[in-house]
């Protein structure tokens, strides 16, 4: 049976009109209502169904970032994950947290634990970086199985379906696996209130990037954060040449 | 904007504008009221104009919310429960009945009146059979008010004669909800009427037993996916190892209990009421008049201000009440104001949102006039408010 690292993160929620701070540094968070990334709640309720049927023995959810995360890993412990790793990272660090970053942290804990799959969201709804499996699969050295719609565990290998731009690719991947959770893969369950009250007892450890030898120093400078621009009322044309004029005077072809 | 337009927007919109309460609830109650939210938007928002039309008890929606454990919420583990408080109760009720009011009711009161009450003062074999045999979507109801006894429960007329090994049930009880679709009773009756009150015994009576049938389903003014009838007793035997508690003592049980129903109603009025406050808002946001949108209008804002003010003052009463239900001392008067206040809050702010929605507040293309129906049942039932108010009153006088 597989041991399982899933990585969960804390994002606004995907219901919450986004403001932009005066300051243009960043969004508004303050107060914000803040879940965890939906395709994050599908990547849990893959490995949870593993360890229904017995495929997975442990289920291990890691988040990356300040004391609030350990409201995911809770959900996630609702869901169904058997203990908790909280990765402190804070205030200003946080803001600058990458991919590159994460993905260093997962594979080394991804290690220590001596995981044979890590399953994470495919992107998180506030960046849609869509990096972390890939790097996390990088560093580690391992097959990574991205997009996935199925999974299905063999002893020592995985078949997973693809979600690509052509339709649907299928896959075999030697474990140890790096998955990245797509929207078809599965429906998220409700944490069961009996589901809540067990997670109480499941432990959360508390780690920091250091304690892991991971550099989280910034790669990046945000320089402004703004909104798109309003989306002008369209015009309706006679015909073609009108169009093809039209695009002409906006410098568009 | 268009009508049709804001129609579209806020139909679809998933509003979370729950931004204003001051009290923090524990990770684990959040974690609940998250799942319930979820549920409630997902399972019960979409369905529920059209359970109220149809006069439609949601079947399969209870059956998932026995899945999430939230028909056993405080009930022992040892019987299939959560084991857990009666905050966990009021926050659940609420976050199911701003999906839907009935189904908010019909959650209330079998959590916490029929699992309370069993819950608390049954014995083990009681338990077993009305509380551990209870799965999937099962529920009970609670059996006090009589056509000639609502306010006044010592007036009730529904008698129980010893027969042996049991009693024999006689009578007619109203307003039971949950009794159309139930599966046991918490039946109240009395084994002496010249003892008054003393002579009042509580019976858990399964719905199933000979003698007993249903009146017609009652044709409410709201809440209504929950089903209400008459339960009618013609000759039922009850084993005598199914008295509650002691006979005679079924008026303190009820009375008692009824602290807990409080918060349960309680709670409901607050989702009811939270439901129409962020239609209101919505609406307000999205409606111009005057080129303007109508929540820029003072009018609209000190009228959004009240509502959002009771609301919030509502929350914490019915909150606080919660607490206190589960300490030994009693909180009597506690539960009565919550009961109070948000039933009254309720009212206050489903009309406040017809108002602000104008004519749209009175067409059934909008929420907002069934959230004003199903509120108004939380000022009746669970004890009249003007019941409330003498308890309050007479509670306030005794402390000082």
């Amino acid at each position: 049976m597989a041991r399982v690292l899933v990585g969960v993160k804390r994002v606004i929620d995907y219901a919450v009109k986004i403001r932009v701070k005066p300051d243009k540094s960043g969004v508004v968070t303050d107060g914000v209502k803040h879940s965890m990334n939906p395709f994050d709640e599908i990547a849990i309720e893959e490995a949870v169904r593993l360890k229904e049927k017995k495929l997975a023995s442990e289920i291990i959810a890691v988040s990356c970032g300040p004391t609030q995360s350990q409201e995911v890993i809770r959900t996630a412990l609702a869901m169904g994950a058997d203990k908790g790793i909280h990765v402190e990272v804070s205030g200003k660090d946080y803001e600058t947290l990458q991919p590159i970053h994460v993905s260093k942290i997962l594979a080394k804990i991804a290690q220590n634990e001596k995981v044979d799959m890590v399953i994470v969201g495919k992107q998180a709804i506030d960046d849609d970086s869509n990096q972390t499996a890939q790097m996390t699969a990088a560093v580690l050295d391992w097959p990574q199985a991205t997009f996935a719609s199925k999974v299905e565990k063999g002893d020592k290998e995985i078949t997973v379906t693809r979600e690509v731009d052509g339709g649907l690719e299928t896959i075999k991947c030697k474990l140890p696996v790096v998955i990245s959770a797509d929207l078809r893969l599965n429906e998220p369950r409700y944490a069961t209130l009996p589901n809540i009250m067990k997670a109480k007892k499941k432990p959360i450890a508390k780690v920091t990037p250091k304690d892991l030898g991971v550099d989280v120093s910034p790669r990046i400078t945000v320089v402004s954060v703004e909104d798109p621009p309003v989306r002008e009322p369209g015009v309706i044309l006679p015909d073609v040449d009108a169009l093809v004029a039209k695009l002409k005077e906006g410098g568009h072809v | 904007m268009s009508m049709k337009k804001i129609l579209k927007v806020i139909l679809n919109e998933v509003p979370n504008k729950r931004s204003f309460s001051l009290h923090t609830l524990s990770p684990e109650h959040r974690l609940l009221q998250k799942t319930c939210r979820d549920f409630a938007e997902t399972e019960l928002k979409p369905i529920a104009a059209q359970l109220d039309k149809e006069h439609k008890f949601p079947a399969r929606q209870i059956e998932k919310i026995g899945d999430l454990g939230l028909l056993k919420i405080n009930v022992s583990e040892q019987y299939g429960g959560c084991g857990h408080d009666t905050l966990a109760v009021a926050v659940a009720v609420e976050e199911i009945a701003r999906g839907c009011g009935g189904t908010g009711s019909i959650v209330s009161i079998h959590n916490a009146l029929y699992n309370g009450l069993v819950n608390r003062v049954g014995t083990q074999e009681q338990k077993e059979e009305f509380l551990g045999r209870f799965t999937g979507g099962d529920l009970g109801c609670f059996a006090l008010s009589e056509p000639e006894a609502g306010s006044d429960v010592s007036a009730m007329s529904t008698t129980a004669t010893p027969c042996g090994d049991c009693y024999v049930l006689n009578g007619t009880k109203s307003w039971v909800t949950n009794a159309p679709v139930g599966k046991a009773a918490v039946v109240f009756a009395t084994v002496d009427k010249t003892l008054k009150h003393k002579g009042i015994t509580a019976f858990l009576v399964p719905l199933s037993s000979n003698g007993v049938t249903l009146g017609k389903k009652d044709e409410k003014l709201g809440i209504r996916a929950s089903p209400t009838c008459n339960l009618i007793l013609d000759e039922v035997e009850v084993p005598k190892d199914n008295v509650l508690g002691e006979v005679g003592g079924g008026f303190v049980l009820a009375m008692t209990q009824l602290d807990y129903a409080r918060v349960g109603i309680g709670a409901q009025a607050l989702g009811i009421a939270q439901a129409a406050l962020e239609l209101a808002v919505t609406f307000s946001k999205q409606r111009k008049t005057f080129g303007q949108p109508i929540c820029s209008y003072q009018a609209v804002k000190l009228r959004l201000a009240d509502m959002a003010v009771r609301l919030e003052a509502a929350r914490l009463l019915v909150w606080r009440a919660a607490a206190l239900c589960d300490r030994p001392a009693k909180s009597t008067k506690e539960s009565s104001m919550a009961k109070l206040a948000a039933s009254e809050a309720a009212t206050f702010i489903t009309h406040g949102a017809i108002q602000i929605l104008g004519g749209m507040g009175y067409v059934s293309d909008m929420p907002a006039e069934r959230h004003y129906r199903d509120a108004r049942i939380t000022e009746i039932y669970a004890g009249v408010n003007d019941i409330q108010k003498l308890l309050i009153g007479d509670a306030v006088i005794q402390e000082n």
